[in-house]
């Protein structure tokens, strides 16, 4: 099951994920972040607090925007990961290539 | 110790297939990470076959069995659809991925590097995906 929660905080449209992304519903979240983007903000930040596994699936939802975003100059930051999750995005070499903060106060400070 | 589950091939099986796992995985020595890990190639293997070799057809049915050795555990998946070799697959380059936007080559990467071994042979209309796991002491 994954719920998503849409919110703004500073300038960033945050998008808060519960329970798990895999591939049965990875669509909702390639959804979700097309809608935001679709409403012209330039600045995403994906709370990890409740995300409690992710597929590669979802990952490459992640990584399908990474080049676009970079043209189009949108940031994309990560914050609040459990260690399980996070060693997920480290073993693929994600975490180098998507800014990825211990809680919302260090991504907004960066 | 040895567990079996008969997996419908539709990707909403997929939270079951977790679930499984988590409860056959509750005894072994693993720690958590390791755990999630393992979970997680186990179900990217199977997603594979549920989407590209069966189409999510929910009447194919995909075998997973685990087994319990000294010091490893084995998990052997087995199908009847087309044969997909993992081993066949080189890991691809993160970036190439991210630029061609191959969404299907991340599974690959994660199963090869959280395994310690993987097998694969077909026989007899019978494809076996077998993924170790050392025990690390």
């Amino acid at each position: 099951m994954l719920s998503l929660e849409k919110s703004k905080e500073n300038e960033f449209e945050i998008l808060s994920l519960y329970g798990e992304v895999d591939a049965s519903n990875s669509v909702i979240l390639d959804e979700a972040i097309q809608e935001i983007i679709a409403s012209g903000s330039k600045s995403l930040l994906i709370d990890g607090k409740n995300l409690e596994y992710i597929s590669s699936a979802g990952l490459g939802v992640f990584m399908s925007y990474l080049e676009d975003f970079q043209d189009q100059g949108i940031r994309m930051k990560i914050c609040d990961l459990a260690p399980r999750v996070f060693e997920v995005f480290r073993i693929l070499g994600l975490d180098q290539l998507i800014p990825i903060y211990p809680d919302r106060a260090a991504a907004f400070a960066d | 110790m040895k567990y079996r589950l008969d997996i419908s091939c539709q990707t909403s099986a997929l939270s079951e297939l977790r679930a499984f796992l988590q409860q056959a995985l509750g005894g072994a020595t693993l720690d958590e990470i390791e755990k999630h890990q393992v979970t997680l190639a186990v179900e990217e293997v199977c997603a594979n076959l549920i989407i590209h070799s069966h189409r999510c057809n929910p009447q194919d049915i995909i075998q997973l069995e685990i087994k319990d050795a000294d010091e490893k555990l084995i998990f052997e998946i087995s199908d009847q659809g087309e044969a997909f070799n993992l081993l066949d697959y080189e890991v691809p380059d993160l970036k190439k991925v991210m630029v061609e936007k191959r969404k299907g080559g991340l599974g690959i990467i994660l199963v090869k590097k959280i395994m310690d071994e993987i097998e694969f042979e077909s026989k007899n209309g019978t494809n076996t995906c077998r993924l170790i796991k050392w025990f690390r002491s």
